[in-house]
């Protein structure tokens, strides 16, 4: 525990931020104070909603317009940043505060090179010119591992991955030189190989350059890596701050909920049948043989096809029923186009799909209709994935009307009330909009959209990965009771190891379109045969590796 | 027995569709919320007025009635036997008191010096006294001015008396009740409801004000002067109203249908259902939209000249002329939403709850009726609100340029073609211009400032 010894470099006392909703101040920070000592690295926890984005705004005056900082101090190195003049503040932001934000795609301005978006800052904090401004920005870009740096120097954002253009986010926040560097969720949109080495990449930066970062998150595993210390933020206020020694037992009981809703690796070594595999009898529900999707690559004037992206490239499995098949790889392997052309939303190029031993691949339009009834999917995003404009009573009807358009609507009407009950929500939730449920409510509501027409396998495209810690374990729960319940089957879709030790029975994994390695859970997450499935599994932050271990009240 | 010309079924028929519109967005509470922002805005509501007063010219305006209802006295601009309309009967005064030529607002003399023979046999160079305009005036010189100012003040009154009377209505529709009505008039006062009340009785009350000031006036004189032919001005920019919210309405009727439907199918389908919209509508963009006006409008007269049976009476022929018009306009301006509507469903087919819906093995026809035509809906009103003040002012340039609507319409285009000539007149003539001017302003920037607010509660970048 060092901070305590030293003079801190940013405190924030007592701040209260308020947004106008309508006639009304809604807070959004409710009287928050903590202090950021020089070079200490100080994570704020909490899940979405909970006002840590906001706190960071607050203190580099970036509020949008309908926000408002009603009390509070906060003094960087011995100057209260409220008082100084909006022009001051230019020479703040950047140069004393650097910061990082969650999205590499948009935080990159697409029409300047790299070099041109460093040197600005540079030449803005730094006044550097000619050869040393060159200089320094390839220095920046060696600091921040980037392999070439003079060719990046002269590349525009959309030539480099998102890992690499996280780097340049970090390598423009480094170019003023900050104190304080605040990192506002760095690794959540990137894979998780890319998440540990953006996370080694801050704790090495920091060690060399002795500047204290500030830790934005909703992710345990990233603050333990490199937290000193942590503060735990709900609804606007912190209800816990700790060393370290918080991952031993936190004191509040929020902390604890959300430490316990954490998804671990070991969880699938605590399950109630310890034997290695489930048996199941009889004969697979889907089988898919030597499946592929390609996408085209057309050139020239008449769009001749002259080379093929191998999306999904000659994958055979089968998914037995009432069984998990978790279906891992980073973002690009191609596990959600092999989902949706499963489910024909997009053509297959070539394979077998047969559903209880009858091909569809090949099928005629009516028995395709009928199996379209036996596969459904739940989406990422419960925000896209209903009509704003349907009241939640049609769009659970719109299944059963599609496949049973005889069907009495007072009949329909009760199968909808009873669905809503099984998924956990009232039924007075019909006659509302989405927009009026919270993104757990909607991943329910989608849940039970797809079970109205009585599927027997649902393809699940990362259900959870959009929802908050203590939601998506409560999601997970809903998944595996109606399995249980209704004997349902499920491809879960997903880049989260973690997640699928809680729910999947077996595990495939993906990279470049093909599957690499396929086996029960635990001999997959445990004794991984292949190469790649052991590089996921060591990026894994090492608390989600946290062999099943709980913390006790 | 009402006589309806094609415009009128048309026009009618729209409002109809309006009024249903209405009834069903009342229904759906996600259109509601985004009307109920509109109507929290005051500069929203106050165009609202001005536009519904417009509307309702315009209405009145397309309701014909044959020519011997009003009697025989009405022998004056329509010729016997065609029929006129409920507005052109409620004006029976100033539509017949037609001087021989110019006169200035309110005159009681010509614009021009003429040579009159006086009783005693004496030839004089003077301004001749008006047919109408100020003819109960024994002394002009003396008595003018007091008449002028007596007459605006019994309208000012009638007006006052008249919005009392609405205000009275407007009370016990809303309030409901007895001792809601004192209610409702200390919180419209207070302004201290979310609708903006009082600004939109102050409106009204300006409204009725002027109808009331221009009704007491109009009765003996010239409001706003008469025209080359000795017509009233005030009533012909009156009559110009129902071409200007026609062609603003009804061109967005036929703009309506081939936007949708082609859009949605190229953004929807792709592939080659696509390549044919797309080189439809820039084959289409790259032709000056003059040229076609003017090519169609050409064609259309050439179609007049053959069928000259069919369009015997003068009515009818300007009728047929402005719904081409309409028609014209409406074919060369679908091209920018029917693109807009196209990049929209691009993005909405690929969203995930159109993906869910296939899943679930609905069928296309559906899909594109339930999920992505609602979500169309704001664009398409958008657009409809903003193209409604351009499309007036199309009108007035093309009935400039000579190829817009027929000659004995009356339009502001046309008035203002006509006004070419007079502002070169010495004394200058300039109330027609002007009138024109005024009115169409007064229609085109509360067009303006309501599709703003349309704008700023539907578009969902907008909101938040």
């Amino acid at each position: 525990m060092t901070s305590d010894v030293v003079t801190p470099l940013l405190s924030v006392a007592d701040l209260r931020v308020a947004f106008r909703q309508g006639p009304e101040w809604v807070p959004a920070v409710a009287g928050v104070s903590f202090e950021i000592g020089k070079g200490e690295c100080f994570a704020l926890v909490g899940e979405s909603g909970s006002g840590k984005s906001v706190t960071a705004l607050s203190v580099l005056r970036l509020l949008p317009q309908n926000g408002r900082i009603q009390a509070g101090r906060v003094v960087l190195d011995g100057a209260d940043v409220f008082a100084v003049s909006e022009r001051d503040m230019g020479s703040i932001r950047g140069g004393k505060i650097g910061i990082v934000f969650q999205d590499p795609m948009t935080s990159l301005n697409p029409v300047l090179t790299i070099g041109q978006q460093i040197a600005e800052t540079l030449m803005l904090h730094r006044h550097l010119k000619g050869a040393a401004l060159r200089r320094r920005s390839m220095e920046l870009l060696e600091q921040v591992g980037l392999p070439h740096p003079d060719r990046h120097l002269s590349e525009y954002p959309h030539q480099l991955s998102g890992g690499m253009r996280q780097r340049v986010m970090i390598a423009l926040a480094l170019a003023g030189e900050p104190a304080l560097l605040i990192a506002d969720e760095p690794t959540t949109a990137l894979d998780v190989t890319l998440q540990a080495q953006v996370l080694d990449l801050l704790r090495r930066l920091r060690k060399e350059t002795g500047m204290a970062l500030w830790l934005i998150t909703h992710d345990f595993g990233t603050v333990a890596e490199v937290a000193d210390r942590i503060a735990v933020m709900r609804a606007g206020v912190l209800v816990e701050t700790s060393g370290p020694e918080f991952f031993d037992g936190p004191q509040h009981v929020y902390s604890r909920e959300l430490l316990n809703a954490m998804p671990r690796l070991g969880a699938c070594l605590q399950r109630e049948s310890p034997e290695e595999e489930r048996s199941f009898p009889g004969q697979p529900l889907l089988e898919v043989e030597d499946f592929k999707v390609y996408y085209p690559v057309r050139q020239g004037v008449f769009q001749r096809t002259v080379d093929h992206v191998r999306a999904v490239d000659g994958v055979t499995f089968r998914v037995e029923r009432g069984e998990t098949l978790a279906l891992v790889g980073e973002s690009g392997c191609g596990k959600t186009t092999l989902g949706k052309a499963l489910l024909n939303l997009i053509p297959a190029t070539a394979g077998e799909v047969r559903l209880d031993g009858v091909s569809i691949s090949n099928a005629t339009l009516g028995v395709r209709h009928k199996a379209q009834a036996e596969l459904q999917i739940v989406f990422q995003d419960p925000y896209s994935s209903m009509n704003p404009r349907m009241i939640v009573g049609d769009i659970l009807e719109e299944g059963l009307r599609a496949q049973r358009p005889r069907m009495a609507p007072a009949e329909r009407r009760e199968r909808i009330e009873t669905l809503l009950l099984a998924v956990g929500l009232p039924v007075s939730a019909r006659s509302r909009y989405p927009h009026e449920f919270s993104g757990g409510q909607r991943q329910r509501l989608c849940i039970a959209r797809a079970l109205a027409v009585e599927p027997r396998l649902i393809v699940c495209d990362e259900p959870t990965s959009a929802l908050d810690v203590s939601v998506q374990a409560q999601v997970i729960r809903l998944l595996k009771e109606l399995q249980d319940r209704h004997g349902l089957s499920y491809l879960f879709i997903t880049h989260d190891l973690a997640v699928v030790s809680e729910l999947a029975d077996r595990v495939a994994v993906m990279h470049s379109g093909k599957m690499v390695e396929m086996g029960p859970t635990r001999q997959v997450l445990f004794n991984p045969k292949n190469a790649y499935t052991r590089r996921l599994l060591d990026a894994l932050p090492s608390l989600h590796k946290g062999h099943g271990r709980r913390v006790g009240p | 027995m009402p006589v309806l010309l094609p415009t009128d079924v048309l026009f009618l028929l729209l409002l109809l569709g309006l009024s249903a519109l209405l009834v069903y967005t009342v229904r759906q509470e996600h259109l509601r919320r985004p009307w109920r922002s509109v109507m929290r805005s005051r500069s929203a509501m106050i165009s609202l007025v001005i536009l519904l007063a417009y509307l309702l010219i315009a209405i009145l305006d397309s309701i014909r009635v044959p020519a011997s209802v009003n009697g025989p006295g009405s022998s004056g601009a329509a010729p016997i036997g065609e029929p006129v309309t409920l507005l052109d009967v409620g004006l029976t005064a100033i539509r017949d008191a037609q001087e021989k030529t110019y006169s200035a607002p309110l005159a009681v003399v010509a614009h021009a010096r003429e040579m009159t023979r006086q009783a005693d046999g004496r030839e004089v160079w003077a301004y001749p006294r008006l047919q109408y305009g100020g003819r109960h005036l024994a002394d002009p010189d003396r008595e003018h001015a007091d008449d002028l100012l007596r007459r605006a003040l019994l309208g000012l009154a009638a007006g006052l008396a008249g919005w009392g009377v609405l205000m009275v209505f407007i009370a016990l529709a809303v309030a409901r009740s007895p001792n809601g009505f004192v209610d409702f008039l200390r919180s419209a006062c207070h302004s201290d409801s979310e609708f903006p009340w009082r600004a939109v009785l102050l409106t009204l009350l300006l409204i009725c004000v002027m109808a009331g000031v221009l009704a007491a006036l109009s009765q003996e004189y010239h409001v706003l002067g008469t025209g080359k032919v000795g017509e009233d001005v005030l009533y012909q920019s009156l009559k110009s109203i129902r071409t200007g919210v026609l062609i603003g309405t009804l061109t967005t009727v036929a703009t309506l249908p081939l936007a949708l439907v082609l859009g949605i199918l190229a953004g929807y389908y792709r592939g080659w259902v696509d390549d044919v919209i797309q080189y439809l509508y820039t084959t289409l963009n790259s032709v000056p939209g003059v040229l076609l006006i003017a090519a169609a409008m050409l064609v259309m007269q050439s179609y007049m000249a053959k069928h000259e049976a069919e369009f015997a009476s003068l009515a009818t022929r300007a009728d047929f002329r402005l719904l081409a018009l309409c028609l014209i306009l409406g074919m060369t301006s679908w091209t920018g939403l029917c693109r807009l509507l196209r990049a929209e469903t691009l993005k909405l087919r690929e969203l995930e709850y159109v993906q869910a819906a296939r899943v679930l093995g609905v069928s296309q026809g559906m899909i594109l009726f339930r999920h992505i035509l609602p979500n169309l809906f704001h664009l398409v009103l958008i657009s409809v609100a903003l193209d409604f003040s351009s499309l007036v002012l199309a009108e007035a340039v093309l009935s400039y340029v000579n190829i817009g609507v027929d000659p004995s319409t009356e339009s502001w285009g046309n008035m203002i073609n006509g006004a070419r000539l007079e502002m070169a007149r010495e004394p200058v003539v300039w109330w027609s211009l002007a009138s024109a001017f005024v009115f169409m302003f007064a229609l085109v920037l509360p067009a303006n400032l309501f599709a703003d607010a349309v704008r700023d509660a539907f578009d969902p970048r907008r909101s938040g």
